[in-house]
């Protein structure tokens, strides 16, 4: 049987194989990979680019004390961008499964039409959901729009619902079961994030500082965007990256208040809308920071 | 010489729901090149979109085209270069006379083009001209659109190879069978080509995999869904269905989740008994042609299981919280961001029961009926909303009328649709229905063409239906028409109320345009006048007045009648006038049906022998009071003059 971690480790030297670059989770929280700068920024622009990632994505509201067998408060992602999407993407993506052992001449795989949207990304794309044997275990998305702007190259993103993934290769009816490493449940490593999370989330979270919090971050990346300068020809220098894991805080605090039941009817649009605004904000200033200044052209 | 023509389209998935319009309309595309052919077939799989024709021809007919030259007069040097121009020599030419003198012209053969070419120059617009409802580019975005990446095309005319390109997609003779049973390049003929894709477990045709299913579900007691078997047949290339069962202690939950949980989330059908309830059984259809080590099967029952868990998990968990104890969580719940919250349009679909008459248990359920949305069983199955209140109301002993009202709220969802089943029920769903749109009109979301995004056409056809068929005498009008609603929202109503009759209960046209225009607040007793008329229609003295009174209107609006005088009936001339009068004295009151056999010779003979225009003022404006009270008086059935008659 393969532990958790295996199948990690499996995916992981797939995609290398395939030319990604292996990165590390990104360290500021978010509510799912796309959200990672190595997704959102990368999007964006001519370069060609292919990155896989395991990123613990975080929901606050599906969070259920460690009660439920299937839900979880923070579960894992991989990730996978390749952009330009390479013809023959679907074949690549069905080698992973086979990969982790899976033998789709004896298994039964569709693609059922799912689009995806994140309006406080601006973004959005068409795809599928592959479900196995009745399953949902990837979510297939090529990217159109990216903070609100239509992509050079179209990306295909791939996201792996990993404990899923793992609960059906071993054959288990509850997440918490399934081993992580030999010996070692994911229950053993994860239960407790699960239930004090919950509790912080559902019951203890500060309303008032949770608000105060998300308006200090609103504010800084408000305040960084507003010094960027376009035509500054030291404009490389400038520190979108910083601005934008302001503006994952403020989603993440956004989250936080609405498992929380803080956010009224007539906020909820409204604090949708700022947190969108920063993120196309950021977005179309590193589209364009990412093209060679004035100054540089000239020359 | 005739040709076969076949043209496959490679794409990835296709969404199941979009495939066969975009084979509709392939062919439209095709039809619209005018190449003549004796037959086309339209196939699909979820990766190919196919169009087969028969009998083209290899090239297009010659044809001859003439180009008129210098005038006869012309120096022979301008001659000579007319002559050059159209690669001829001057004796070629001939003289041509024409209205404006005499030409010299000259007759070009055209050689009818191989259509090979014409097709190698059409298709690719064909190709990327067909509608789909949401498409994606995938080159980049200066790219094609399609509805996903297209990845290869097979274009064979006869032998040949019908040579275009789309987004860098050479078009060729290979297509791809099955993506793990199939190889991924197979070459083809367009005589072998079906029975190739067959070899690499493709079947082409829907039908076939539609009748591979059911034929293989032979004596299986599954629940028939036509709407499910399309979508399976369409999400498949090789389609097989297998039987799983589970634990039959979730029977416990309420059948209506259990089934949304198979039927919609994991596209099974469920199966029943021999006394048909619901067995512990379902059925998935796989892609691949058998499961000899029971994967499929264990993988499919180990999800469903995970799901009726997750099902129970929230059954129990919601029921800790009662939906009255809901109510005030409905503040956290948008409606729409202009209307506010759930709470408030609670209260304001209380205060529309009660203006509808709701009794005390209609009120009751108008205030739960919403607090459904706050449990976690709808927020997981949005399409049980309104069915999952009403469990949770019966079970926390809610009164019947009551919790069955909550549980049709929504209902009826389609013209197909049920209404709500007692009068109780009616109302709340009538006040939710309308409060929507009222509210919507009121800030503007109007629908436009397709789009409708609160469906407020299908809300606006469930007023219609439960009024109507629920036997609901309540004034409509009144009902959307109040101060602060919108005047679009009588003509949607107005629309919605005319399709009913029409494209749904099948009244004519003219009848329903009749009947409407002797109003349309009361829908119930425009049902009855729409009966009457179209009982009325088939016998022999109904167009003929009809027409009569399409004429009355004519004559009445032409002399701009205003009414105001005083009918005199000393000023009637014996014969065909006083008669008419004195009928219509007769049958003033009596219902149409019973006179009009009557009154029509009366009418006729009037029109016959005395003009309306007469000379003296005060007899002419008799006349035409005496037609307008008779207009009048049958008019309040149907404005007969909008009957198309023939005559």
């Amino acid at each position: 049987m393969q532990s958790f971690q295996e199948i990690i480790f499996k995916l992981k030297q797939y995609w290398a194989q395939r030319g990604c670059i292996i990165q590390e989770p990104y360290d500021v929280e978010v509510g799912a990979g796309t959200m990672c700068p190595e997704t959102f920024l990368r999007v964006l622009g001519p370069r060609p680019y292919r990155v896989a990632y395991v990123q613990p994505s975080r929901r606050p509201a599906d969070g259920r004390y460690g009660d439920n067998p299937n839900r979880l408060f923070k579960h894992s992602q991989l990730q996978v961008i390749l952009k330009p999407t390479p013809e023959d993407v679907i074949e690549q993506y069905l080698g992973s499964l086979e990969a982790i052992g899976i033998d789709l001449r004896a298994h039964d795989i569709k693609f059922e039409e799912d689009n995806w949207e994140a309006p406080t990304l601006g973004a959005w794309g068409v795809g599928w959901q592959v479900m196995l044997d009745g399953l949902e275990i990837t979510q297939f998305t090529y990217f159109q729009q990216c903070g609100g702007i239509d992509l050079d190259l179209v990306p295909a993103e791939l996201t792996y619902g990993l404990e899923r993934l793992t609960a059906f290769l071993q054959m288990r009816d509850s997440v918490y079961d399934i081993e992580w490493a030999p010996g070692v449940s994911y229950g053993d490593v994860r239960y407790n994030d699960e239930l004090q999370y919950s509790v912080y989330n559902f019951e203890l979270a500060d309303i008032p500082t949770l608000w105060k919090l998300f308006e200090l971050h609103e504010g800084e990346a408000a305040r960084l965007l507003k010094l960027y300068d376009p035509k500054s020809a030291e404009k490389r220098r400038f520190p979108l990256l910083a601005a934008y894991d302001q503006v994952l805080k403020c989603s993440n605090l956004f989250n936080t208040l609405d498992s929380r039941g803080a956010i009224s009817v007539t906020e909820r649009v409204g604090v949708i809308q700022r947190v969108r605004k920063l993120a196309v904000g950021v977005a179309q200033a590193w589209a364009d920071q990412q093209q060679p200044a004035a100054a540089e052209v000239a020359e | 010489m005739s040709l076969p023509f076949l043209l496959e389209i490679g794409v990835e998935e296709i969404p199941d729901w979009m495939v066969r319009s975009a084979l509709e309309n392939l062919r439209l595309l095709f039809e619209k090149l005018e190449i003549p052919h004796e037959s086309v077939t339209l196939d699909a799989t979820p990766r190919r979109l196919v169009l087969r024709a028969e009998g083209l021809p290899a090239r297009q007919a010659d044809s001859e085209e003439r180009v008129l030259g210098p005038a006869a007069s012309a120096p022979e040097k301008a001659v000579a270069g007319f002559a050059r121009k159209q690669g001829a020599r001057p004796e070629d030419l001939t003289i041509e006379s024409t209205p404006k003198g005499k030409y010299y012209s000259f007759v070009r053969k055209v050689a009818g083009r191989p259509t090979k070419d014409i097709l190698a120059e059409a298709l690719p617009g064909v190709i990327l001209e067909i509608y789909f409802p949401k498409t994606m580019y995938w080159t980049g975005k200066s790219g094609p659109r399609f509805i996903r990446p297209i990845r290869w095309i097979v274009a064979l005319l006869g032998e040949e190879i019908v040579p275009f390109e789309i987004a860098g997609v050479r078009a060729g003779a290979l297509t791809a069978g099955h993506r793990r049973l199939g190889a991924r390049e197979i070459a083809i003929t367009t005589a072998d080509y079906e029975q190739r894709l067959r070899d690499h477990y493709v079947i082409l045709s829907a039908e076939e995999r539609r009748g591979k299913i059911l034929k293989e579900l032979k004596g299986v007691p599954y629940k028939p869904d036509h709407g499910l078997l399309d979508t399976l047949v369409y999400l498949t290339e090789f389609p097989t269905p297998i039987t799983g069962s589970f634990d039959p202690r979730f029977l416990e939950l309420p059948e209506e989740v259990l089934v949304t949980v198979m039927r919609h989330h994991q596209r099974y059908f469920s199966v029943e008994d021999a006394e048909g309830r619901l067995a512990p059984q379902f059925v998935a259809v796989m892609n691949i042609p058998s499961d000899p080590e029971g994967f499929v099967r264990r993988g499919n029952e180990r999800v469903l299981r995970a799901r009726f868990n997750d099902a129970r998990f929230f059954w129990e968990t919601d029921q800790k919280k009662k939906l009255a104890d809901r109510v005030p969580d409905l503040a956290h719940v948008t409606f729409q961001a202009k209307l506010g919250s759930y709470l408030e349009k609670t209260g304001r679909t209380v205060e529309l029961v009660k203006e509808l008459g709701g009794d005390a248990h209609a009120v009751r359920a108008a205030q739960l009926c919403k607090c459904d949305l706050t449990t976690e069983l709808v927020k997981e199955f949005t399409e049980l909303q309104g069915v999952v209140g009403g469990l949770y109301a019966r079970a926390q002993g809610e009164l019947e009328p009551v919790w069955q009202a909550i549980y049709d709220h929504y209902k009826p969802e389609s013209l197909e649709d049920a209404i709500p089943r007692h009068r109780t029920a009616q109302i709340v769903a009538l006040a939710d229905k309308l409060d929507t749109l009222r509210g919507c009109f009121r800030v503007g979301l109007i629908p436009s063409g397709s789009r409708d995004p609160f469906a407020l056409r299908r809300a606006a056809q469930g007023v219609v239906k439960i009024l109507v068929e629920g036997k609901l005498e309540l004034p409509l009008l009144d009902l959307i028409g109040g101060a602060g609603d919108s005047a679009q929202l009588k003509d949607f109503f107005e629309d919605r109320v005319r399709y009913y009759f029409r494209d749904y209960r099948g009244f004519k046209y003219d009848e329903v345009n009749a009947a409407m225009a002797a109003g349309w607040n009361n829908l119930v007793d425009l049902l009855e006048r729409l009966e009457r008329i179209q009982n009325l229609r088939p016998t022999p003295d109904f167009e003929p007045l009809a027409a009569s009174f399409k004429r009355i209107r004519n004559i009445l609006e032409q002399a701009q009648f205003t009414g105001g005088a005083e009918f005199d009936p000393s000023l009637l001339e014996a014969g065909p006038e006083r008669e008419l009068y004195e009928e219509y004295q007769r049958i003033a009151g009596q219902p149409i049906e019973s006179v009009i056999s009557r009154l029509r010779p009366k009418v006729d003979l009037f029109f016959d022998k005395v003009l309306v225009n007469a000379p003296d003022a005060r007899v002419r404006q008799n006349r035409l009071t005496l037609l307008n009270t008779l207009l009048a008086e049958f008019s309040t059935i149907a404005d007969f003059s909008e009957i198309v008659t023939n005559s």
